[in-house]
């Protein structure tokens, strides 16, 4: 077990560089004159335009840009934005916010994913069954780009129910709304794999011989069944963090959380490459770290699996 | 028997990340905490030195920490505010700036002339990169500071500058001051007016022409307000009265700058009654927000001019008649009203009506919608069979240039398109090397409120906006006797005789003047927004 995880922190380190790589370069082609996006529409005058060039290197070549960045990194400095903020401290800012709202996704998606996925799994071509799988294509459709302003609007503004942003502070009820959006970008898939896999296992010949052995039905299912159809759906969590990664840009922008998505999204749009690079490569440990525990998890929930 | 364990685990997990969520909060304290204070939405300020700050938003907090030299008047005149006295000698070329006495910084510091030449040589010191640094450039000594780049784009560098401060500044006495311009220019107190003219105190500095680090974080203004703590990035800015200002004292007792990164998300704030102040009403609530809002949503005049630009340099646009049945074919009214739902209004001047010399309709026929005639003309100077309008994805333009187009088509009867380009860089990248893209969709807010703010950048042969590589001889040469002329009225009336010369080549079309578009909740009254697109914080006031 211990070398396993040696091996795969190992492995992360390579993938980091990797990573760190790719998108600079994706951010480096993306970059045609990332003063000028600063400026917006206004005229950017000679002086300033070469004083800028010159501190940010902006004219040398890929391989010198690179170099500069990682120097820098191996040193523990991650840089400075092209406004001149210090990427390291806007990273500690930023990440606690997009945590928490992360983990309440996740938790609210599979709390409900689990126990509907299992009640509709043996309630299988009922009604209750039909109507979540519907819902469930419902959520399926609808991109967050609309889901996040529609709820927005009609929890938040119309209604009440919650602030229509987390601006005034970040807190748990603040962000509770952008987490239920989140979450159901996630809450569909994982819904519909735990009802499969639920589906399975209660025909399997393990399912009968626990009936046989006189086991009430709500142990069997909730204990040996579930048990067992939770793998493909650990993996799908891990996974799925992408994904609400990818959707905490938008949430994040639509209720004005000051989180990861926030800043990439500003990031991209001034083509400020150090920014990107720095958020990016925290997301693909974070990304990493995640995988190797649900890994881990998988001889928890199996213990035929083992590592060596 | 261990069956029972995975789902106390996940129980537990659940548990804790809630807790951990939710104990998170209640860190921040609630911003509307002080009864006299206001909530005013704004982006995050790319910069707060005065010097380096040209955006809107970052300019807006400055007007709360800082007191300028000189104002505007109800009628666009400029008035002395900070200053005693700005008066300039007979040349128009030696201005003398005298300070108010008994005026302090928020540290305590007396405001001296000596804080006003500092600042200033800061910002026009080429090396420190100053955003703003271009509006000292009529100062005698500037080019000292920013010297050219002998090959332009090639690959020699320009020279360091051989001083770091410009031969135009002389202090006189502690409140007395000398500005010399290498140039006759009798509006220069207009120019002074704007935010990167703001003195800066002596802690400003770790040594001379070195700003101290962090201050920017936690800055130290003359103004009627004072930062309290400090800037919390992407969060908000908080500001508190100042009690010794000696000044005009506002109505209010602070204002939270609550920084948003998202227009909507700013306006659902307003809604809600959490947001004071919205300054800039984004197009996709405009429809609701008379019914949301109702007396609460208003709208004043700003300083905002936009137009769609001709490749000048292309022949198929070479002939000012092609260009004028383009702008006839288009009815500005129609869209004024029908896309921007009167957010904005109709333009028929080649300069804001914010500003001294304005005349409407100074395009003349051109600019009035006529199908019939625009036609016939177009026919008569064979215009091009197919039109294009390009414009920047990323501004919100789809919308009114695709209706452009539908009346261009309409009118002239022939092909017109919308191409969008995903920045407005990609655009002027391909203007800048001549590509032919057609018409070009484009905007200019003034900085300083002078016909001469637009016509210079925009139509003169070295405009710093001039994409369309337009030039007349002619036009430059009035432009130039304008700024040197001896009063402001004999300038205004040289920058008309430039502004005749537009209507008759029409290197542009004008579209429309923006408005400053802007609700308030049901806590503040007396809300206005001046030509700046700032909330006058001198008026507004809490209501019970």
């Amino acid at each position: 077990m211990f070398r396993y995880i040696v091996r795969r922190l190992l492995q992360m380190i390579l993938t980091f560089f990797g990573a760190t790589f790719v998108v600079f370069a994706l951010m480096f082609a993306n970059q045609d004159d990332p003063i000028q996006a600063l400026a917006g529409e206004k005229p950017v005058s000679a002086s300033l335009r070469a004083a800028l060039t010159e501190r940010y290197h902006l004219d040398e070549g890929f391989l010198s840009q690179y170099w500069y960045y990682m120097s820098n990194l191996l040193t523990g400095d991650l840089g400075v934005t092209l406004t001149g903020r210090d990427i390291s401290a806007l990273l500690a800012e930023a990440w606690p916010r997009t945590l928490q709202l992360s983990l309440m996704a996740i938790v609210l998606a599979a709390v409900l994913a689990v126990t509907a996925g299992v009640w509709s799994a043996i309630r299988r071509g009922g009604a209750l069954d039909n109507g979540i799988l519907a819902f469930t294509l419902l959520l399926l459709a609808m991109p967050i780009v609309v889901l996040a302003p529609v709820a927005q609007l009609v929890f938040g503004m119309e209604l009440g129910w919650f602030p229509a942003t987390a601006s005034r502070e970040i807190s748990f009820y603040t962000l509770m709304l952008p987490a239920i959006v989140l979450a159901t970008t996630v809450v569909a898939t994982q819904l519909r794999v735990t009802r499969t896999s639920v589906v399975e296992n209660l025909r399997a010949d393990y399912v009968r011989t626990a009936r046989a052995k006189g086991l009430t039905p709500r142990r069997v299912t909730w204990v040996h069944v579930l048990r067992n159809s939770l793998i493909p759906v650990i993996t799908l969590i891990g996974v799925d963090l992408g994904t609400l990664m990818s959707g905490a840009l938008v949430t994040e922008e639509v209720f004005n959380i000051p989180g990861v998505g926030f800043n990439l999204a500003r990031g991209i749009r001034n083509e400020d490459g150090p920014l990107v690079v720095g958020f990016v490569s925290i997301l693909v440990i974070v990304f990493l770290v995640v995988n190797l525990i649900v890994d881990l998890l998988y001889a928890a929930l199996d213990p035929r699996i083992r590592y060596e | 028997m261990f069956g029972k364990r995975p789902w106390k685990m996940a129980a537990g997990a659940a548990a804790i990340s809630l807790l951990v969520a939710g104990c998170r909060g209640g860190d921040s304290e609630d911003p509307t905490a002080t009864a006299n204070a206001v909530v005013i939405g704004i982006a995050e300020p790319k910069h707060l030195l005065p010097t380096n700050t040209t955006d809107n938003n970052g300019s807006q907090v400055l007007a709360s920490l800082f007191y300028p030299l000189v104002d505007f008047d109800a009628g666009r005149k400029p008035v002395e505010v900070a200053a005693e006295s700005v008066t300039v000698d007979k040349t128009n070329r030696v201005w003398t700036i005298k300070l108010k006495p008994g005026f302090t910084f928020h540290n305590g510091e007396p405001v001296t002339s000596q804080n006003y030449i500092d600042a200033w040589n800061y910002g026009a010191y080429a090396p420190n990169a100053q955003d703003g640094g271009y509006f000292f450039e009529r100062i005698a000594g500037y080019a000292d500071l920013n010297p050219l780049d002998p090959d332009g784009a090639g690959p020699a560098k320009a020279p360091d500058p051989t001083t770091n401060k410009m031969s135009g500044l002389k202090k006189v006495d502690d409140l007395t001051f000398t500005v010399t311009l290498s140039a006759p220019f009798a509006s220069f107190d207009s120019v002074m007016a704007y935010s990167v003219f703001y003195p800066l105190p002596k802690a400003a500095f770790a040594k001379d022409g070195v700003i101290a680090e962090g201050f920017e974080e936690k800055l130290i203004g003359n103004g009627p307000f004072k930062l309290k703590g400090k800037w919390e990035h992407d969060d908000k800015i908080v500001v508190e009265k100042f009690s010794d200002f000696k000044g005009v004292v506002p109505k209010i007792d602070g204002v939270t700058w609550k920084i948003y990164q998202d227009d909507m998300a700013a306006y659902a704030d307003l809604v809600d009654n959490n947001l004071d102040v919205q300054t800039n009403i984004p197009t996709d609530a405009l429809a609701v927000a008379p019914a949301d809002l109702g007396e609460r949503f208003q709208n004043s005049e700003d300083s905002g001019f936009d137009f769609i630009g001709f490749p000048t340099f292309a022949p198929e646009y070479e002939n000012p008649n092609v260009r004028k049945a383009i702008s006839m074919a288009i009815n500005r009214e129609e869209i004024a009203s029908q896309v921007f739902l009167n957010s904005v209004a109709a333009a028929k001047s080649f300069v804001s009506p914010v500003v001294q010399g304005y005349r409407e309709n100074s395009c003349g026929e051109a600019c009035e919608y006529n199908p019939t005639k625009a036609r016939e003309l177009y026919a008569e100077n064979k215009g091009p069979a197919e039109i294009k309008i390009t414009y920047n994805q990323d501004g919100g333009h789809k919308s009114w240039v695709d209706a452009t187009c539908n009346q261009i088509k309409a009118a002239l009867r022939v092909n017109c398109t919308g191409v969008p380009e995903p920045k407005f860089s990609v655009m002027q990248e391909k203007l800048k090397a001549k590509q032919n893209i057609g018409l070009i969709r484009l905007g200019w807010v003034m900085d300083y409120p002078l016909m001469e703010n637009y016509l210079g950048p925009l139509f003169t042969t070295k405009g710093s906006s001039n994409f369309y590589g337009w030039s007349n001889a002619a036009f430059d040469t009035l432009m130039k006797q304008g700024s040197a002329a001896a009063t402001p009225e004999a300038q205004v009336k040289k920058w008309q005789q430039a502004e005749d010369i537009l209507a008759q080549e029409m290197p542009i079309i004008p579209l429309r003047f923006s408005r400053n578009v802007f609700g308030y909740s049901t806590r503040v009254a007396n809300v206005d927004m001046d030509l700046f697109k700032k909330v006058d914080l001198y008026e507004i006031e809490t209501v019970a």
